[in-house]
């Protein structure tokens, strides 16, 4: 017995060896992309999109001829949303993997786990997620490819001032998205000359909000009001809203701009506005707008494969990847600190969430106008510049 | 002012309308076995749920309606044969902690084979809302009042002018005695997880309107309806109606005239005093301790 468990010890060290010997052969002559995503799980609604997007367009630029020569490899891992997970993979990319570059990371709390040990491996990071502590303050190795809430915010307070509004009602969640897009929006307000005069919350589990839209419609002067909040929350907020036939502007965040929260409000989202990716309106752009071939194209390439509705989130791991592709080319390898410099000096590279241009005190290289307004009629959404 | 003051009202009205309906579930299981069946509030979601899911799949409203109900049934029995039966020498604290495992249970099926998003359903009604004194009052919080007020009598006539009513009190009384003189208590348990089921399934879908629906709908409607039926003395039926209302009025004025930051911290301010002044909640039975 002793002998076979010996043996088999042998047999796995040697298997191991082989393995490990392997691996800086096949780095020749492939460039290898990590990631780690949430592809089940909580966040799996993140993950999924993003992991078939990686896999799409990967197929598709090997079958080009790959970059510099090489084909691409995707070496995935699924985090299933946690966080200690993902710092486990993200250790397996850098030191097992060795992969050239990671892009991945499909919530903050998987990316920010993963973030210290890229920093120190010194390997390039691009991020799909949101939270604007992943690029604030500016970390040497990790950039990111979605908008912060800061600009959601600003967006809107930009809409608003366009319309003359001075004095807005806020009502948000106390969940954390909810929570966060209060501090900004009140943080920005002053910038563009708003005044919020009436502040309520909610918990993100209510069911009922007229107590609370009541006392924001019956503060004296205020012209529209902004329900920060994602999930069901302003579905019944909206509701709420129709019900109680509050007739001033009402505009929604960012994080309900998907055609679930369309059908759960119904009729009671008629009019309402929202900053939102222009993926929402890709058919209704004019041909001239920038964005306008690289979205339907992701569009087409992405229903016609897989046969399911395109979703803003694999369109963060489109434009992950593309701006991964381009910085490879410019570098002209897969010299790290190369690709890293090549990351930090794109510049008016046109992506599916918007045009990036990166700098040394900006890894995000998104501004507040890369979300348009949208409005919804008719049950659908409207272009409403 | 006066129109402020109506709106606050009926918000109260609407969330207490639900709590109390929520609350009326927990009342039966209690009364036959003094256990409180966390997993109620995965009745309503089974009821909600299950008429999106049939709707879904082309079943017209008023087929979906009571088959996801009669549904909701069947879970109940089987929780009572499947997880509740089997540890019938258990004492009510186990029996309690094996209602929570079982709404784990529950919620987690729904989210595998239902999935996570949230759906809504029609109002009852064609009209959604009626504006009395400038004030909104939802037209589905009448019917939820309505039907509440409906399975209150019901339970009443049940438990007061029924054999199998009967035989429930004295099963919840004293089992040993119950079953000396003929009762099949199982049977009884049995009953009264179905019958538990099927009201908690109904509130399901009828508070679906207003609150929506998702696998874990249970969890919070779950939670506050059991609050509401220690406020008014679990095991009363009017008791339930009574502290649900009290919940919601007392959350909607919170929110309207201090600050909606606090509105969460009601129920448990409310429920500490109660439990403080009185013990039983507000029209609870005193309990009697034999020595």
């Amino acid at each position: 017995m002793k002998r076979m468990l010996k043996q088999l010890a042998a047999g796995a060290v040697t298997a191991l060896g082989l393995t490990l010997a392997t691996v800086p052969a096949q780095a020749a002559d492939t460039i290898r992309i990590g990631s780690f995503l949430s592809v089940t799980g909580p966040a799996s609604f993140l993950g999924d999109p993003e992991l078939k997007t990686l896999e799409l367009y990967i197929d598709k630029i090997n079958g080009s001829g790959g970059v510099l020569g090489k084909k691409l490899e995707l070496i995935h891992y699924d985090d299933a949303g946690d966080a200690s997970k993902a710092r486990t993979f993200a250790n397996r990319l850098l030191r097992q993997d060795r992969v050239d570059l990671i892009v991945g990371g499909s919530t903050t709390g998987a990316t920010m786990a993963a973030v210290p040990l890229i920093q120190q491996a010194g390997v390039p990071f691009i991020s799909l997620a949101g939270a604007e502590t992943i690029t604030t303050p500016v970390r040497k190795w990790v950039f990111k490819t979605p908008q912060s809430d800061r600009q959601a915010a600003r967006r809107i307070l930009m809409d608003m001032k366009d319309r003359g509004f001075t004095k807005i009602g806020l009502i948000s969640g106390t969940g954390g998205f909810g929570a966060s897009g209060r501090n900004v929006t009140k943080e920005e307000a002053g910038n563009f000359d708003i005044e919020i005069v009436a502040d309520e919350t909610y918990n993100p589990k209510d069911t009922d909000t007229t107590a609370q839209l009541t006392r924001i419609r019956n503060t004296d002067g205020v012209q529209a009001i902004l329900n920060f909040d994602f999930g069901q929350g302003p579905a019944i907020v909206t509701r709420n809203y129709a019900q109680l036939g509050i007739e001033i502007p009402f505009y929604q965040s960012h994080g309900v701009a998907s055609d679930s929260f369309l059908e759960l409000a119904g009729d009671a989202a008629e009019g309402l506005r929202l900053p939102a990716s222009a993926l929402l309106v890709a058919d209704k752009l004019p041909k001239s707008d920038p964005q306008h071939d690289v979205l339907n194209r992701y569009k087409s390439d992405y229903e016609s494969h897989y046969n399911e509705s395109v979703s803003t989130f694999g369109a963060y791991a489109y434009d992950g990847l593309q701006l991964a592709v381009q910085a490879l080319m410019k570098a002209g390898g897969t010299d790290k600190a190369k690709v890293r410099d090549a990351l930090e000096n794109i510049d008016g590279a046109v992506g599916v969430t918007g045009t990036y241009r990166m700098s040394a005190e900006d890894h995000m290289g998104l501004t507040a106008e890369s979300f348009r307004i949208l409005e919804v009629k008719d049950g659908g959404w409207a272009l409403t510049e | 002012m006066f129109s402020e003051f109506f709106q606050f009202t009926f918000s109260g009205v609407t969330l207490g309308a639900i709590y109390a309906l929520v609350a009326l579930g927990f009342t039966l299981i209690y009364n036959a076995s003094h256990v409180i069946n966390f997993a109620q509030g995965e009745f309503l979601m089974i009821g909600g749920m299950g008429t999106v899911v049939l709707m879904d799949a082309g079943v017209p409203i008023y087929f979906a309606i009571p088959l996801a109900i009669a549904m909701a049934g069947v879970a109940g029995i089987l929780l009572h044969r499947l997880a509740i039966a089997p540890a019938k020498n258990a004492d009510v604290v186990t029996l309690i902690i094996i209602t929570i495992g079982a709404s784990i249970f529950l919620r987690g099926l729904a989210q595998v084979f239902w999935g996570k998003e949230y759906h809504a359903l029609p109002n009852f009604s064609a009209t959604e809302s009626i504006n009395l004194g400038g004030a909104i009052l939802l037209t589905q919080s009448l019917w939820i009042l309505g039907i509440a007020a409906v399975l209150v009598t019901a339970l009443g006539l049940f438990f007061t002018r029924t054999a199998l009513g009967k035989a429930l009190l004295a099963t919840s009384m004293n089992k040993e005695a119950a079953s000396l003189m003929g009762i099949k208590t199982g049977a009884i348990l049995m009953m009264a997880f179905g019958i538990s089921a099927v009201i908690g399934a109904a509130a399901g879908v009828i508070v679906a309107p207003i609150t929506l629906t998702s696998y874990d709908i249970g969890i919070m409607l779950g939670l506050k309806g059991f609050i509401a039926a220690a406020i008014g003395g679990l095991g009363s039926s009017t008791g339930a109606i009574l502290g649900g209302l009290l919940l919601g009025l007392a959350e909607a004025y919170t929110a309207g005239y201090i600050s909606s930051d606090y509105k969460d911290a009601v129920p448990f301010v409310i429920i500490l005093a109660i439990l403080f002044f009185l013990p039983n909640g507000l029209l609870g039975s005193r309990a009697v301790e034999r020595v």
